[in-house]
């Protein structure tokens, strides 16, 4: 008997008796002989739960975390830090075990919690309509152009180069089985420099701050996307939204993001949640749940999943999406997050990395051999272009115990050197200082002979 | 008069200006004046309104919100083809040591080899499981493997000169299938179930022709039946050159008994949060890696996940992200995938082993037909009949019609005076072709002596009904809330707190 099972030799034989079969293999009598396995799958015997601990202490050794090196890795994900409180409440069974509410009178909690992280993405995204999470960021780009495909019917996304790579990867995924054409804006000294946009464009897709970390003007792309009569959408990172002017005030009419930094772990990328918020006209083309506050037959305030015929379990093949299981545990860590931070406290955050990047930044242009990519105002990211080979900087770096950033050639052939480096709150002035010193004897080291010019 | 404690405050209606949880890090570099490293103009007018809470508000907000809350760690939760099995402690401790818990996804592959090799060697079991030699671990839930499969199916066909335009679902299928069969692109057509409640093989050949891509199938169905026919069904679908595609969801039944890939299927899905124990959070997280065939192999997502033979003899094995994958279908998703599903899920799999995995299999089997039988005996049948007499699978369905037609209370009157007793319903009003239907799936982590009281209330329930209907049809009377107004709440939406 698994440790995991609680039916013991004489239940069974019992519960047998009861059903009026002789043996288990009677209740499999339906599957054909032709397709059983006719021998023990190739999985081990299993072990003890401390054997099992240790095996995976074991692997996680392996990895080299945030926690063994002074990281200044972002492009999508980021090391912030996840208060105490979080962890001790989303561990609570009664959020971590239950299934989607799909009874509302033993789910209030898990709805008015869905109620909740909804006003927190409304009031940072400041549009008024959010859905109770979506898988994570780069798909819900995907999913926005879903809604916009259906919006308009036109054949043409124009995404910026700007866009995280995932999601201008996920969107060209899709496009493909929508017959529909994704055309790439280039970007001119950090931004996204539109092209001239005509009338079978559906959605205009631009990312804020953008994956160079530079702040993006929301308002003049909202506004040649509405000119050219398609959406406009944006990925947003949400902490500097506390911030940057909002896509509700910018005119952008669907906003989405990876919600990882707010209160969820790294996790080598997942789970996290993505949020999806829309203008009140989008609101019945949304994908996934909703929860909305009505009374029970008391009178007394209540939460529900609603507009549940837009989703698949209703309308089946002409849902507005095929998501079912969201992210809800994610999005609440995200929520309670959000509360610890509290309206002063976000702005704080925000400023405080603001200040750091500002000063991680100038240092390190200084450098000799080390480049700003762009000159463009950032919030906590920033591209810089060295004129030294990136992964051999990189590997020099890590002697010291610093690693300096995420290498961009891969993304940006174009920027065969670059380097993005995040600054988070958990990164102090000594760890910024700390990269200083490693890269500039990591450029120092790796630069091109004396005499050659750049 | 002392006023009224309300549970239904938001975390919002708490707040008061003044207060708060956070308290930053010092500001250790120099200040530089705002406007110029963001200069007004590219900021927003106030700062959102976000709470204004301390944490013993928070703490005792969310624990209140909790305790309206019913959950899988409280008691019985029958949810038909939702797979509410236990969800191990051990899991939570392991996924939250630092080495899995803040390992950065861009992180370079030399200095995550234990976290890669964790994903190749879950790839590896479940390629096992399935029958089917090649994983990819990327989509984030079952829906989205299932369009990841009806991409693969797309992109195999096309590089063979193909356009298909129709994708086959039974009736009985979830609605995840119709609904990603449209957003993949191509044309939805339901294949009728016959009276045994399979899949109804001439109207399935009526049907399928040169144009249909792919049949998606779940096995056994969402009636909790296996498909008889289903050597037959492969022979039809591949006959005409579509692909065969399981949907995982019930693959609880089955775990070392047979194998999707044994029974001709091309491409198959698994939810990690129902078969392999990733808790369901109330909506997810959860996770749907992908199984494929050789011919399938070449399009999985990217980036796949390999294992390169060390060249000197000795040396380890490395572990690395394979991009370069021409006929990729592309990405799906951001990064590796939902990493921390897959570290409870693979330890839940070395756990149990494969003696393990085939004994949990059984037992929900036997769960299942046991608590039907004991139903049976209860008396309960005459009103909610089983959809079909058969011995089922992992779980059942029954027909509520009866009941509402005698006792005069619907299945959704049952269900919400379960709730009085503490059990949560099993799933309503699915499958859509039989009548007020309900549908229970036990699994195997239940004792017998749940499975009986299950069995008793229903009876008492019955009996209740038969003297007056009316307490049924007003239930619940104990929970957290009572019946809400679910067509009041889509008529005027109010999906966030007015400010």
């Amino acid at each position: 008997m698994t440790r995991y099972t609680s039916v013991t030799d004489a239940d069974r034989s019992e519960m047998l008796a009861t059903i009026g079969v002789s043996s288990i293999e009677e209740l499999f009598a339906d599957i054909p002989a032709g397709v059983r396995l006719s021998r023990p799958l190739s999985l081990g015997q299993g072990s003890s739960e401390q054997e099992v601990f240790e095996e995976f202490r074991a692997l996680a050794a392996r990895n080299t975390s945030a926690e063994d090196e002074v990281s200044f890795l972002g492009g999508g994900m980021y090391d912030h830090y996840v208060p105490a409180l979080v962890d001790s409440i989303i561990l609570r069974s009664e959020f971590l075990t239950p299934y989607t509410p799909y009874q509302p009178e033993i789910s209030q909690g898990g709805l008015q919690a869905m109620f909740e992280y909804q006003t927190a993405i409304s009031e940072l995204t400041g549009l008024p309509v959010s859905n109770a999470s979506v898988y994570e960021g780069p798909s819900a780009v995907a999913a926005a152009g879903y809604v916009a495909k259906h919006t308009n019917r036109r054949k043409r996304f124009v995404v910026s180069r700007g866009v995280h790579p995932h999601a201008r990867e996920c969107l060209r995924t899709m496009a493909g089985a929508w017959d529909m054409e994704v055309v790439e804006a280039p970007l001119n000294q950090g931004t996204t420099e539109l092209p001239e946009l005509t009338d079978d464009v559906s959605a205009v897709i631009v990312q804020q701050p953008n994956f160079l970390g530079a702040v993006e003007d929301l308002e003049t792309i909202a506004k040649a996307a509405h000119e050219a009569g398609g959406l406009a959408v944006a990925a947003c990172d949400p902490l500097p939204l506390a911030l940057l002017k909002t896509p509700g005030e910018s005119g952008i009419d669907v906003a989405v993001g990876e919600g990882q930094s707010l209160g969820n772990r790294l996790d080598f990328g997942g789970p996290s949640f993505g949020f999806f918020a829309a203008t009140e006209a989008l609101m019945r083309r949304m994908p996934g749940r909703i929860a909305g506050e009505t009374k029970d037959v008391d009178g007394k305030r209540g939460f529900v999943l609603t507009l549940q015929t837009r989703e698949q379990h209703i309308r089946r093949e002409k849902a507005t999406s095929n998501i079912c299981t969201a992210q809800a545990l994610n999005a609440l860590a995200g929520v309670i997050y959000l509360s610890w931070l509290g309206r002063r406290g976000v702005v704080e955050l925000v400023e405080l990395m603001l200040q750091r990047t500002a000063y991680a930044r100038e240092r390190l242009t200084a450098l000799d051999g080390v480049f700003g990519l762009h000159d463009r105002p950032v919030v906590r990211e920033f591209a810089l272009e060295l004129d030294a080979p990136v992964q051999r900087v990189i590997a020099r770096c890590r002697e010291h115990g610093v690693n300096p950033g995420y290498p961009l050639g891969r993304d940006y052939p174009e920027h065969e050197n670059g380097l993005l480096v995040a600054i988070t709150e958990r990164r102090t002035r000594a760890d910024i200082d700390r990269l200083v010193d490693a890269l500039s004897a990591a450029v120092a080291a790796e630069k091109p002979v004396v005499g050659v010019t750049r | 008069m002392i006023r009224e404690a309300d549970d239904t405050l938001t975390i919002f209606e708490r707040s008061k200006p003044g207060r708060r949880a956070f308290s930053p890090p010092e500001l250790d570099v120099p200040e530089r004046p705002l406007d110029e490293l963001l200069s007004p103009e590219l900021r927003r007018a106030e700062a959102p309104r976000l709470p204004e809470v301390s944490e013993p508000e928070i703490v005792r907000h969310y624990n209140r919100l909790s305790k309206r809350n019913f959950d899988l760690d409280t008691g019985f939760y029958p949810l038909g083809s939702c797979t509410m099995k236990h969800n191990p402690k051990l899991h939570e401790r392991i996924a939250a040591l630092p080495g899995h818990a803040r390992l950065h996804p861009l992180q370079d592959p030399h200095q995550a080899q234990g976290a890669l090799e964790l994903m190749w060697r879950l790839q590896e079991a479940l390629g096992e499981i399935a029958g089917l030699p090649h994983v990819s671990l990327q989509p984030s839930a079952g829906s989205q493997g299932e369009l990841a499969g009806v991409l693969l199916t797309r992109a195999y066909q096309e590089d063979r000169g193909e356009r298909r335009t129709k994708v086959l679902t039974p009736d009985t299928a979830h609605g995840t299938n119709p609904a990603t069969v449209t957003m993949g692109g191509y044309e939805v057509v339901k294949v009728r179930s016959d009276t045994e409640g399979n899949v109804d093989l001439d109207d399935l050949r009526a049907k399928a022709d040169e144009d249909v891509a792919c049949l998606m199938l779940t096995n056994p169905s969402t009636l909790g039946l296996f498909e008889t026919g289903i050597e037959e069904i492969e022979r039809i679908v591949h006959g005409v050159g579509a692909t065969l595609y399981y949907d995982g969801a019930n693959l609880n039944a089955i775990m070392g008994i047979c194998r999707p890939g044994d029974m001709g299927f091309d491409i198959v899905h698994f939810n990690l949060h129902k078969s392999f124990t990733q808790p369901h959070g109330g909506g997810g997280p959860g996770a749907g890696p992908i199984a494929v065939s050789e011919r399938i192999e070449p399009y999985l997502p990217r980036p796949q996940v390999v294992r390169r033979e060390a060249s000197t003899n000795g040396a380890e094995p490395f572990y690395e992200l394979d991009h370069d994958r021409p006929k990729s279908i592309g990405r799906l998703r951001g990064f590796q995938g939902n990493y921390g599903v897959f570290v409870r899920s693979y330890a839940y799999i070395c756990s149990l082993g494969a003696p393990g995995l085939r004994e949990a299999s059984e037992t929900a089997v036997l769960n299942a037909n046991y608590l039907l039988a004991r139903l049976r005996r209860e008396g309960v049948m005459e009103y909610v009949p089983a959809a079909y007499e058969r011995l089922c699978m992992h779980e059942f369905v029954l027909s509520g019609e009866p009941m509402r037609r005698e006792l005069h209370i619907k299945t959704l009157d049952l269900a919400k005076r379960l709730l009085d007793h503490g059990v949560h319903p099993p799933t309503v009003y699915f499958p859509l072709i039989v009548e007020e239907a309900l549908m229970v799936e036990p699994t195997e982590t239940e004792t017998k002596e749940t499975l009986d009281r299950f069995a008793e209330v229903v009876a008492e329930i019955l009996k209740e009904a038969r003297e007056d209907p009316e307490v049924a049809r007003h239930a619940p009377y104990t929970t957290p809330a009572r019946r809400l107004d679910e067509a009041g709440a889509a008529r005027r939406p109010i999906v966030r707190q007015a400010m």
